[in-house]
């Protein structure tokens, strides 16, 4: 058995494999590093979206209300112990599927895709959830798996239906985006998990043959994305608007920064989505590369975070939920940043936090809940239920 | 080693510090592409944000304003009242555009401008919806505001013209700019912009114009605006003084009137500057501007007289005998005729089987140049113009100013014609010694505007090349005034005719006795002319017909050109009266009336100046 921590830790390395928390001790072993950094993270986002009108309405009030729903769901999720959120991951997966399959036939249209479902007067978007559950459901298959089982492909089966399953419903939607990411996520956890590297060279492969074919099925809007992501000039006033105001926007923050509220691109409403999918360009344009660096190094440093809580984790399956619900937050931010700053085609990922909008909100916070669960129950002894295989 | 059996926690760890490796490394792409984009590029992107949110606004500035010598206003600006829609300031333009036609009924023609105007204009430059309110739909307008989005009631000017039809043809007129001018500058898109159609006001549009004023704005996304950022009133036009003499004119044109439609020149002799240039009849030169009616349109385009050519300097006639002063010039520089040399004139020339008669049927005997001059025998010049050909004539007209564009500072002066031999070959025909004797006497194929004559005269009257300018100013600063060369005929020649001329009008057997001036300080020096407009019959011709008694478009049109005072020119002079009979008759005693009012003018300015305080 492979022990970190200290000499004390290693000599009672047994010992602290427990089976039951007490609460206090939970609230001890909670992160508040990263609980301060996710607090930040809000705190900016709230900031954002005052600049985006003005005022804390209609944004800013709202998001207030959510972070603090959001938070409150964090630190409830982290008090639930590991072991029942790893009984509940194939639940979860299957109701987010089932989920994913009504937005396709019952889904409202938003923007030219359908992506959100009512529920109870609340509008969601399953694909949020999915992203969560597919780490759930794939850390629990591979928890207990040996090394020489995932060398097997025939083992690989399942969680390789299971990941590409949803891809083809959120594609479906369409929403290119997310399901690259979904992808993305199944693909790193596969790796995470000790998936042979040859397989990934497989996939790969087959993967470069399909792109053809796969382009030839892209939808017009999804094409003209891509495209105008080559040449963003070729249609300056349509599809390219977007990323060249973007840019106008992010260049002319310069080094310091316009000021706050005195950033002529999202005063003016030159920015498209500003509030939401391009927020980060409003926020880049008040404050500038000193402001750009420091958000983006906060973003580092909540993911980097989330690694370490991966890597402090005594079981697998603590390990892989905390590393794919990190990646899943990287993915999210590293699109969204790409997508604005021109590096990658256009594409409605949001930016976790601070992007205005509820349903990815709060997925985050539950997400954070767990990592911060894996934590506090780093320890947690999964032996006595024998499940996962 | 790695082959046995690898725990999976380790395999997690190095697989997790190698994924973990590549997030750092594509965090610090994107801080690399926030470097490029903000530091590196920063202010490129800054001036593209700028672009982006300053709108530039013009402003029409006023025009500029035109005065007589004496700084009397010949063209100004009145405000009125006229309204505007901002397309980019309403959400609903039809809307607006409905509301406003309850108010102020729009016809059909002007709504089709106007959904044109919107569609083609950039959605800041304001569309005019309908100039010159009255002062009750400007206030009904002001009252329905709030139903009004985006209307504005809006001060313009208007082109004030005070001397009306006196001198339209002179001033010109203004209009709004063509299609075509607003695509070569869309500055005049403005409303309110007016570009000068004719005359002064569009030889001098450049300087009348001014330079129009800017107001900088920030817009937003949709180019609504969002606050003004600075403003630039703009230069107004520059006021342009003009040589004319305005009592003048208006003394030139109360004479001209009398006559059903005339045209006179009269230009002072040591600038060139044209004192008065008048065409009648007329017409008001503010109906453009403020819209002219299809009727009155027609009734223009349909009138004989056309009331909307400048005869003085676009009217084409045959010169008669008022070019017979070319015609010796020619003759004495080409040696063709001397100073000395006479003709006998038994009141016809037979040339080739044809008798070419002089208006003297019963002869005027014995003549040298200076009697055949004052008495316009035509037997004379048919001699000269055989004596010394087409050519020389053609080349001496040039030279004194027929048949070649005229040097003026405002567009519009036609030109006339003298032909020659090889003009005659290019249209496929030799020239004849019969065409010679005619063009010599300013008929066949001879034309010339009222100015030209006027040029003529006051290059016989110098022996310089003088030309005609129009504007003394622009903008407070003098022209420059030409020095006009000599035209390198000898004076003698010039002297011999001018003494022609002299007795023409001064001698009681001259053509022009009747209109001398008696003031012995303003001897007036002239030559009468009077050119046929349809071909009299041989028999008629024979018969002495009497063309008083054609119908008035069919009369001959009389001609007279002057200069005076003969010891020291001062003043030329050429009055056309169309269909007028005799030069002597109709044309004479105008320039004499031209003439007295130039020289009153004179001595009534010297009182003024006199008068005037030190």
């Amino acid at each position: 058995m492979s022990v970190k921590g200290g000499p004390l830790q290693r000599a009672e390395g047994r010992l602290l494999r427990v089976t039951s928390f007490d609460f206090t001790r939970k609230i001890a072993r909670i992160n508040w590093f990263f609980v301060a950094l996710v607090v930040l993270l809000g705190g900016v986002g709230a900031l954002s979206l005052y600049s985006a009108t003005g005022a804390f309405d209609p944004y800013a009030k709202r998001q207030l209300l959510r972070l603090a729903v959001g938070f409150a769901l964090m630190l409830a999720i982290a008090f639930v112990d590991i072991r029942i959120i790893a009984r509940l991951a194939w639940p979860l997966y299957a109701v987010s599927l089932v989920l994913l399959v009504m937005v396709l036939k019952f889904g409202s249209v938003g923007l030219g895709a359908e992506r959100w479902l009512s529920i109870g007067g609340v509008a969601v978007q399953p694909s949020e959830f999915m992203k969560v559950a597919l780490v759930l459901a794939l850390a629990h298959w591979f928890h207990r798996a040996s090394w020489e089982r995932i060398g097997n492909p025939f083992f690989l089966l399942l969680p390789l239906a299971a990941t590409l399953l949803p891809v083809v419903l959120i594609l479906k939607e369409p929403n290119l985006g997310t399901a690259l990411i979904v992808l993305a996520i199944g693909a790193t956890t596969f790796f995470a998990a000790g998936v042979r590297l040859w397989s990934f060279a497989l996939a790969l492969v087959l993967g470069g043959l399909a792109t053809p074919i796969a382009f030839a099925h892209l939808h017009g809007y999804q094409k003209a994305r891509i495209l105008t992501f080559l040449d963003p000039a070729r249609d300056p006033l349509g599809a390219g608007y977007n990323i060249i105001q973007a840019k106008i926007a992010l260049g002319s923050g310069g080094m310091w920064g316009q000021g706050l509220m005195h950033a002529s691109q999202g005063r003016l409403d030159f920015l498209p989505e500003k509030e939401t999918d391009f927020i980060f360009t409003l926020f880049a344009e008040q404050f500038g590369f000193v402001g750009s660096i420091a958000l983006v190094g906060l973003l580092c440093l909540i993911v980097c975070t989330a690694g370490a809580i991966a890597l402090s984790s005594r079981h697998q399956f603590g390990r892989l939920v905390a590393f794919g619900i990190g990646m899943n937050f990287f993915l999210y931010v590293f699109v969204n940043l790409a997508m604005v700053m021109g590096l990658i085609p256009v594409g409605g990922v949001p930016l976790p936090l601070i992007s205005y909008g509820g349903s990815a909100l709060l997925t985050t916070m539950a997400s954070f809940g767990i990592l911060l669960s894996v934590q506090v129950h780093g320890d947690a002894d999964f032996t006595p239920k024998r499940e996962g295989v | 080693m790695a082959r046995e059996k690898p725990r999976l926690g380790g395999v997690f760890t190095r697989r997790a510090m190698i994924l973990a490796a590549g997030q750092v490394g594509l965090f610090g792409l994107l801080g690399l592409r926030l470097y490029r984009l903000q530091v590196r590029d920063g202010a490129h992107y800054a001036m593209l944000a700028k672009d982006n949110r300053v709108s530039a606004r013009l402003v029409a500035p006023p025009r500029g304003e035109i005065h007589d010598r004496a700084g009397a206003l010949l063209a100004g600006n009145k405000p009125h009242w006229r309204a505007l829609l901002m397309v980019d300031a309403t959400t609903d333009a039809k809307a607006t555009l409905a509301a406003f036609n309850r108010l102020v009924p729009l016809d059909a023609a002007e709504r089709l401008r106007i959904q044109r105007e919107i569609k083609v204009h950039r959605p800041f430059i304001p569309v005019l919806l309908r100039d010159f309110l009255s002062w009750d739909q400007m206030a009904a307008l002001a009252v329905n505001a709030p139903a009004l989005p985006g209307l504005i009631v809006d001060v313009g000017t208007t082109r004030l013209y005070p001397f009306g039809t006196t001198m339209a043809h002179l001033i010109g007129y203004v209009g709004p700019p063509t299609e075509a001018e607003v695509r070569a500058s869309p500055v005049l898109a403005l409303p309110g912009i007016r570009v000068g159609k004719a005359g002064v006001e569009r030889g001098r549009n450049g300087a009348l114009t001014g330079v129009p004023g800017m107001v900088r704005l920030e817009v937003n996304a949709l180019g609504r605006v969002i606050r003004n950022l600075a403003r630039n009133p703009g230069t107004p036009g520059e006021t342009v003084r003009l040589h004319l003499d305005a009592n003048l004119q208006s003394q030139a044109v109360a004479r001209l009137a009398s006559e059903r439609s005339a045209s006179a020149v009269l230009l002072e002799l040591g600038s060139g500057a044209v004192r008065a240039i008048a065409s009648t009849p007329s017409f008001d030169p503010t109906l453009f501007d403020t819209g002219l009616s299809a009727r009155q349109w027609k009734a223009w385009m349909t009138d004989k007289r056309a009331p909307l050519l400048d005869k003085a300097l676009a009217g084409i006639y045959a010169p008669g005998s008022t070019f017979k002063p070319v015609t010796a010039l020619a003759g004495l520089t080409s040696g063709g005729i001397s100073p000395g040399t006479r003709f006998f004139c038994p009141g016809y020339l037979d040339l080739g089987g044809h008798r070419y008669w002089c208006w003297e049927h019963g002869g005027h005997g014995w003549l040298d140049l200076p009697s055949a001059i004052c008495q316009s025998c035509d037997v004379f010049f048919y001699h000269t113009a055989l004596a010394t050909g087409i050519d020389r004539i053609a080349a001496m007209a040039n030279r004194l100013g027929i048949g070649v564009p005229p040097e003026i500072d405002i567009p519009g002066a036609a030109s006339g014609f003298v032909p020659t031999r090889e003009w005659r070959r290019a249209h496929g025909k030799a020239w004849t010694l019969g065409e010679t004797v005619i063009h010599g006497i300013g008929q066949g194929f001879d034309q010339v505007t009222p100015l030209e004559l006027a040029i003529m005269a006051a290059r016989v009257a110098t022996g310089r090349a003088i030309s005609p300018r129009v504007a003394a100013e622009v903008g407070a600063q003098a022209l420059p005034e030409t020095a006009f060369p000599e035209l390198g005929i000898p004076e003698a020649y010039l002297a011999i005719v001018r003494q022609g001329m002299r007795e023409a009008v001064n001698n009681p057997l001259g053509t022009a006795y009747a209109s001398r001036l008696t003031d012995p300080k303003m001897e007036m020096a002239g030559k009468t002319g009077s050119a046929e407009v349809v071909n009299l019959s041989k028999a008629e011709a024979a018969a002495n017909f009497n063309t008083a008694n054609l119908p008035w478009q069919f009369r001959p049109n009389a001609l007279f050109i002057a200069f005076a005072p003969v010891a020291n020119p001062r003043f030329a002079t050429a009055v056309v009266v169309e269909h007028g009979h005799e030069g002597a008759e109709a044309a004479a005693p105008i320039a004499k009336v031209l003439m007295e009012a130039a020289f009153g003018m004179v001595a009534a300015s010297r009182a003024r100046v006199a008068g005037a305080p030190a």
